[in-house]
C-alpha cells in the first residue's frame, strides 16, 4: 500500500467529519422552537432576553455561531445532559464499552462462522441447494434484529433457561477473576449471536457466490492442474471471495451499529442501546446528538480501517483504479 | 414491478434499428432493451416465494382495513387475550385486537417504502445519470458528496431528527428518502457510463438526439432494472428503520408502527407472546419479499448482462 493511497485516503476524513457537523448544527438551527424561550422562559423581559442572547452567543451572525458550534464539539464539548447534568459525551463514553464488547463479539462470529458456512454452502453446489442457502440465508438477514432478540430471548433464555434473560452481569453473585469473565461471557453469548446473525447470512451468501464463481475461474483450475492440495485451492479462492465480504462489512457498519442498539434494548444490555432509549423518550436531545456524533466517527475511521484491509488484501486496487 | 418498461412508448432510434434489420435477440424485448416480464422474476423458486411474500403483505396492508375496520386503537376486547376465532392474534395489554394493529402497521411500513423509494430514486437518477454522461470534474464532485451521504449512520441521524422535529411519517420519509440515495446513485452512474458507448445509443446520437433526449428515453429505461434492485434493497432498509424509531419509542404516536408494536411486546414477554410474534412475523414477510423479489430481479437482470451486455442490440 502506497503512501499516497494512504495520505489521500486519511484527506477524505476531515470533509466527511465536517459535514456531518455542519448538518447537524443546521438541524439544530432549523429546528422548531426558540431556543432563547427554551433557556429564558416566556415570559422575561427584553433586558433580560438580550442579556441572554449575548451570554450564550445568540446575537452572533450566524457563522460564527456555527464557528463557535465547532469549535465546541471539536473540543469535546457536545453540550449537557438534560436528564443528567453532566457533559454528554462523558454520559456517552461511559456506556460505549459495553456496546463495543457487543459489536466486536458479534462482529468476530459473523465473520468466523459466516465464512465457514459460507466454504460448507459452496460444498453443496448449484441446484436444489442454491434455493434452500438463497432463501434460509434471506430469512435470516431479513429478520428484524429486535425481534429476533425477542424470540432468542422467549425460546432460549425463558422456556430452555440456556442463558441469563438479561443484563451484562448476575447481580446476584459478587463474582471476582475468571469467573466474573465467565459470567459476562455468558450474559454476551445470546445477545451477540442475535446481533451477528444477519450479517453472518449476508457472509455466508457472499462466500459461498465468491467460492462458486471461483471454482470455474483460470487460476483455480491451473492451481488443480498442477496438483495443489484442496486447502491450498480453497485458500487462493477463498482470499477473492473474501474480498465482497470486506466491502459489504465497511457498507453496513452503520445498520451494524443500528442492530446492536436495538439488541441492547431487548436485553437491557448496559451500552449505548439503553442510554438511546432513556434519552429518547426525555429527549434529551445533547445526549442524542453525542450518541449520533459518535456513531458517525466510529463509522468514519471503521470504513478507513475496511479501505486499508482492502486493499492489503487486493494487491491491484489502488487510488486511482478504485471505483 | 411487470409493466415498468412496457409503460414506455418505443423510441425513433430503436424503430430505425430495428428496421434496419438489428433485432434483439430472445432475452432482450423486441425494442432490443430489457423487459421486466413476470417470467423473469418468476423463474426461480425464490422470486415466486417473494412475489407471494410481497403480494400478501402489500394485499392485507391494502385490503385489510376493510375486514378489521379503520379504528386501529380502539378498545374492542378483554386485554391480553391469547389469539382465538374472534381476535386471531389476540389483544393487548390496552384491549386492542392485534390483526388490526398489525394491517395498520403494514400500512405504515408501507407508505415509508414507498415514499423513500419514490425520493431515494429520484435523487438517485439525477445524480447517477448526470454524473455518468459528464465524465471529469462534475462526475468528480458529485461522487465524491455520495461518498459523503453514504457514510452518515441514518437510524442515529433519524432519531436527533425525530426528537428535534417530531415523530412524523412524513419527517421519517423526507430524511430516509434525502439519505438513502447513494448506492442507487451509485449503480446508475456506472450503468449510465456504460451505456454512452453502447451501439444504440451512438445511433440514437446519430440521428441527432439531444443530450436530455438519450439520457430520458435510453439510458433511464435501461438502468431502471438495475436501480430497481438497489431500490428494493433502500426499501428493506427504509421499513427497518423506521421499525427501529417504532421500537426506541420514536414512531408516529398517530399512525401504528409494527416497532412500536413490538416495543410494548417487550413488557409482556413471557406472558404474551403473540405481542411478539405477529408484528415481527409482519415485517419480515414485507422484508423478506421485498429482498426476495429484488433478488430475483437483479438475478433476470445479470442473466441478461451476461456477454452482450444490457439492452445491447448486436
Amino acid at each position: 500500500m502506497s503512501a499516497r493511497y494512504l495520505l489521500r485516503r486519511l484527506a477524505q476524513v476531515p470533509p466527511s467529519a465536517l459535514l456531518i457537523l455542519v448538518v447537524t448544527w443546521l438541524l439544530l438551527h432549523l429546528a422548531p422552537g426558540d431556543p432563547l424561550i427554551a433557556l429564558a422562559g416566556q415570559y422575561g423581559d427584553e433586558a433580560y432576553y438580550t442579556a441572554m442572547r449575548e451570554r450564550f452567543g445568540l446575537d452572533q451572525p450566524l457563522p460564527q455561531q456555527l464557528a463557535t458550534y465547532l469549535g465546541n464539539v471539536l473540543q469535546g464539548d457536545l453540550g449537557t445532559s438534560y436528564v443528567r447534568g453532566r457533559p454528554a459525551l462523558s454520559v456517552v463514553a461511559e456506556r460505549l464499552p459495553a456496546t463495543l464488547l457487543l459489536a466486536s463479539t458479534a462482529l468476530v462470529l459473523s465473520t468466523t462462522v459466516g465464512v465457514a458456512l459460507g466454504v460448507l454452502a459452496a460444498r453443496l453446489g448449484g441446484g436444489r441447494a442454491d434455493v434452500s442457502v438463497r432463501v434460509s440465508t434471506l430469512t435470516l438477514y431479513a429478520m428484524p434484529a429486535f425481534w429476533l432478540a425477542q424470540l432468542a430471548v422467549l425460546g432460549l433464555a425463558y422456556r430452555l433457561g440456556w442463558f441469563p434473560i438479561q443484563g451484562m452481569t448476575d447481580a446476584r453473585r459478587s463474582l471476582s477473576g475468571l469467573a466474573a469473565v465467565g459470567d459476562v461471557f455468558h450474559h454476551l453469548l445470546l445477545p451477540a449471536a442475535v446481533l451477528a446473525a444477519g450479517e453472518l447470512a449476508l457472509n455466508v451468501r457472499l462466500v459461498r457466490t465468491g467460492l462458486l464463481e471461483a471454482a470455474r475461474s483460470d487460476y483455480v483450475r491451473t492451481a488443480r492442474a498442477k496438483g495443489a492440495p484442496g486447502h491450498r485451492v480453497l485458500y487462493h479462492a477463498l482470499r477473492n471471495a473474501m474480498l465482497p465480504v470486506v466491502t459489504v462489512l465497511g457498507n453496513r457498519i452503520g445498520m451494524f451499529f443500528t442492530g446492536a442498539v436495538l439488541v441492547e434494548v431487548v436485553f437491557a444490555w448496559p451500552g449505548v442501546g439503553r442510554l438511546l432509549l432513556t434519552s429518547a423518550q426525555s429527549r434529551d436531545l445533547p445526549v442524542l446528538l453525542a450518541v449520533f456524533l459518535v456513531v458517525a466517527g466510529a463509522v468514519l475511521v471503521v470504513n478507513l480501517l475496511v479501505d486499508l484491509l482492502y486493499t492489503r488484501l487486493d494487491p491491484r486496487i489502488s487510488y486511482a483504479a478504485r471505483d | 414491478m411487470r409493466p415498468v418498461t412496457d409503460a414506455v412508448p418505443a423510441p425513433a432510434a430503436d424503430v430505425a434499428a430495428r428496421a434496419a434489420g438489428v433485432r434483439a435477440a430472445s432475452p432482450t424485448s423486441r425494442r432490443g432493451r430489457p423487459e421486466l416480464r413476470r417470467p423473469a422474476v418468476l423463474a426461480t423458486p425464490g422470486g415466486v416465494l417473494g412475489v407471494v411474500l410481497l403480494t400478501s403483505a402489500v394485499g392485507l396492508a391494502l385490503l385489510g382495513p376493510v375486514v378489521v375496520g379503520d379504528r386501529p386503537f380502539a378498545s374492542v376486547a378483554a386485554p391480553l387475550q391469547a389469539p382465538s376465532a374472534a381476535h386471531v392474534m389476540g389483544t393487548d395489554d390496552l384491549g386492542r385486537d392485534v390483526l388490526t394493529m398489525v394491517v395498520h402497521g403494514l400500512r405504515t411500513s408501507l407508505v415509508i417504502a414507498v415514499g423513500v423509494v419514490a425520493i431515494a430514486g429520484v435523487i438517485a437518477v439525477c445524480v447517477g445519470a448526470l454524473a455518468g454522461s459528464h465524465p471529469g470534474s462534475l462526475d468528480d464532485l458529485l461522487m465524491r458528496g455520495t461518498e459523503l451521504v453514504q457514510v452518515v449512520p441514518r437510524f442515529f441521524l433519524a432519531v436527533v431528527v425525530v426528537a428535534l422535529f417530531g415523530a412524523r411519517v412524513s419527517n421519517v420519509v423526507l430524511l430516509l428518502g434525502v439519505t438513502s440515495w447513494t448506492w442507487t446513485a451509485r449503480v446508475v452512474r456506472a450503468e449510465t457510463l456504460s451505456l454512452r458507448q453502447r451501439a444504440f445509443v451512438e445511433a440514437a446520437r446519430s440521428f441527432g438526439a439531444g443530450q436530455t433526449y438519450i439520457l430520458r428515453r435510453h439510458i433511464a429505461v435501461s438502468v431502471l432494472p438495475t436501480a430497481l434492485v438497489m431500490l428494493s434493497v433502500c426499501a428493506s432498509g427504509a421499513v427497518l428503520i423506521e421499525a427501529g424509531l417504532g421500537f426506541v419509542g420514536l414512531g408516529d404516536p398517530d399512525v401504528v408502527s409494527l416497532g412500536s408494536l413490538a416495543s410494548n411486546a417487550q413488557r409482556f414477554l413471557r406472558s404474551a407472546w403473540w405481542l411478539t410474534l405477529f408484528p415481527g412475523a409482519a415485517l419480515l414477510i414485507l422484508i423478506l419479499g421485498i429482498n426476495l423479489v429484488g433478488d430475483a430481479l437483479g438475478d433476470a437482470g445479470s442473466a441478461r448482462l451476461g456477454p452482450v451486455g444490457l439492452g445491447s442490440t448486436r
